[in-house]
């Protein structure tokens, strides 16, 4: 069988509705970051993938995902930062236990 | 060789951030005032480097620098300068110096700055990040706070959320159209994949869905009802001036974004697609923003979900694209007058909210009572920016609210009045701390305020801008109609 664009697509579309499924119901910070990396993935599948099929000379999308991989590190140190300072002052990272703000 | 003097005012103030957090790190002395003049003048620098660059494009289009870029990059210098002016009374709590507030505030700077001269979505999705991952340090910097952290945390989540939303709408902007240019290019490859795609439906299925997403993850970065409810609090948590960058300066550079995103490269799907989406959109957020923002008790919330309620009324401009007519006042144009005249009455009233939680120690609404009684001046500046964001002439927030309902008056007129009817809410809430102030004398207890030299700066040059701009706006106006002139409406 001949793996096509649709494939490709199909198996993006999953992996981040997996993970935005996973943002709104986990409960532990670490979870919730890793849920997100899981959508960003998606988004690299679905980048690569149109590159290869739909301006294959170019190579915007594989750019486009190289940039992508790069900025969700950036945004998972920060990330695992701030639920370190949220551990240190709350002495828990259960999302739900987070909650001096409301409304 | 490419021309970079194109880049210079960012080129200087990326080296500035730098230079400010060494010398941050290089000077243990105790808190004084000098970091915060010398990043006030890194971006004093940059602001007077923008004329010196001129105009242009480098590198295909991925850089460029038109009148819209420089409209929104005095604006994000404004708000950059007077959160940085108003972060004394954070510094002198903090203990120290500390270089790197300053240095990731001109980076976010950067990053708006960068975001809003490009219109290519590579360069565009990597200057957002820029913008808003300095933002989450920066609401989560009272390490020594609960809320401060809370906000921080609640921030990066949705942020990181919103990113990879926007990704996916731009990753199917690519697969349909196979560039990354927001251009004239892209307009006819959209409309070719929509003519090979379409025999029976009016939307193009994976077209509708890009959109959706676009909308969806940059309205979670400009709180638009109802990718909004991380808004009230991350301004409640967040270190006070941080709460005024985010509420102006980031809102702004989502505007831009989502101007520069739906303005060059989809403004043929303006009627079909997303017109009434985000005519839709700024309805609900006028509505949501003002009746909650009537309910608050602490400042900061309350001006939160006035924020919320500003970007409906943007959002008015927004989607009136004008048809012909060129020259006169038209959405875009009265939407970028309307932030700049928010830019001033925001951070100015932010401002006042520092001033006076630095002698009282207090955001609540009903301390405030009496404040008129020692501290005239506090009060009545307070007064003055609060009724030009309710839209009270003769202050620049009427001529915005003005403008933004003329825009919208002809195709949007259910819009406009919706618009009209909830003004007068939001004058309720904000005569209501102004009343606080004025009429509740007897019971005040309240000392004389006392002032730092760079928060009462920040405090007479927005006061001068209000007043200013709202007696002769039209020079602003007149550069504003010169900027979109760009657009292929």
């Amino acid at each position: 069988m001949q793996i096509s664009l649709t494939h490709y697509l199909a198996l993006a579309a999953v992996l981040f509705a997996i993970g935005f499924f996973g943002v709104l119901t986990r409960r532990n910070a670490i979870g919730i970051l890793m849920a997100i990396e899981l959508m960003f993935n998606a988004v690299n599948i679905n980048f690569v993938a149109f590159n290869r099929f739909i301006t294959p000379i170019e190579f915007t999308g594989q750019i486009f995902a190289i940039f992508t991989v790069v900025i969700a590190a950036a945004e998972a140190t920060v990330g695992l930062a701030i639920v370190l300072l949220i551990y240190r002052n709350f002495r828990d990272i259960f999302v739900d236990n987070i909650n001096l703000m409301k409304w | 060789m490419p021309n970079l003097k194109l880049m210079l005012p960012e080129l200087l103030l990326f080296a500035w951030a730098i230079l400010v957090i060494i010398i941050g790190i290089s000077r243990r002395r105790k808190n004084n005032e000098s970091l915060i003049y010398i990043t006030l003048l890194g971006i004093v620098i940059s602001g007077l480097l923008i004329p010196i660059a001129g105009y242009g494009e480098l590198f295909g289009r991925t850089f460029l620098v038109d009148k819209y870029a420089v409209f929104f990059k005095i604006i994000f210098l404004g708000a950059a300068f007077f959160a940085v002016a108003s972060s004394s009374d954070l510094m002198s709590k903090l203990k120290s110096d500390h270089g790197e507030f300053f240095g990731l505030m001109l980076l976010s700077t950067v990053g708006m700055m960068f975001l809003t001269s490009t219109a290519e979505l590579i360069t565009l999705y990597v200057s957002l990040e820029l913008t808003t991952i300095p933002l989450f340090v920066l609401a989560a910097y009272r390490k020594d706070q609960l809320a401060s952290s809370e906000a921080g945390l609640k921030y990066l989540i949705l942020g990181a959320l919103s990113s990879a939303i926007l990704l996916y709408g731009i990753s199917l902007i690519y697969g349909l159209t196979g560039t990354t240019f927001l251009n004239d290019n892209l307009m006819r490859l959209i409309q070719q994949s929509i003519q090979m795609l379409l025999t029976t439906a009016s939307i193009n299925p994976a077209l509708a869905i890009a959109i959706i997403m676009l909308v969806a993850g940059l309205g979670f970065k400009l709180a638009l009802v109802p990718f909004h409810m991380w808004a009230p609090d991350v301004y409640e948590g967040a270190p006070t001036p941080v709460t005024a960058f985010l509420s102006v300066a980031s809102k702004a550079a989502g505007v831009a974004a989502l101007a520069r995103i739906f303005y060059a490269g989809l403004t043929s799907f303006h009627s079909t697609d997303w017109g009434p989406l985000l005519a839709v959109l700024a309805a609900a957020a006028m509505i949501v923003g003002n009746i909650t923002a009537v309910l608050q008790t602490n400042i900061k919330r309350m001006l939160a979900y006035s924020s919320i309620a500003h970007i409906g009324y943007l959002l008015i401009g927004f989607v009136a694209l004008p048809l012909g007519d060129s020259g006169s006042i038209n959405g875009p144009a009265s939407l970028m007058f309307y932030l700049f005249a928010y830019m001033f009455a925001n951070m100015g009233a932010f401002a006042c909210a520092i001033a006076f939680a630095r002698n009282f120690d207090s955001y609540q609404i009903r301390d405030y009572q009496g404040l008129s009684e020692k501290s005239t001046g506090l009060a009545v500046m307070l007064t003055i920016f609060l009724l030009s964001l309710a839209g009270i002439p003769p202050l620049v927030g009427f001529f915005g609210k003005y403008y933004v309902f003329l825009a919208g008056w002809t195709d949007y007129r259910w819009l406009v009045i919706i618009g009209i009817l909830t003004s007068v809410i939001a004058l309720y809430y904000y005569a209501n701390v102004i009343k606080q102030m004025f009429f509740n004398k007897e019971k005040s207890t309240l000392d004389k305020v006392k002032l730092d030299t760079p928060l009462a700066i920040t405090l007479v040059l927005t006061v001068i801008g209000t007043i200013v701009c709202g007696l002769y706006p039209e020079p602003v106006i007149r550069f504003a109609v010169e900027a979109v002139a760009i657009f292929p409406f």
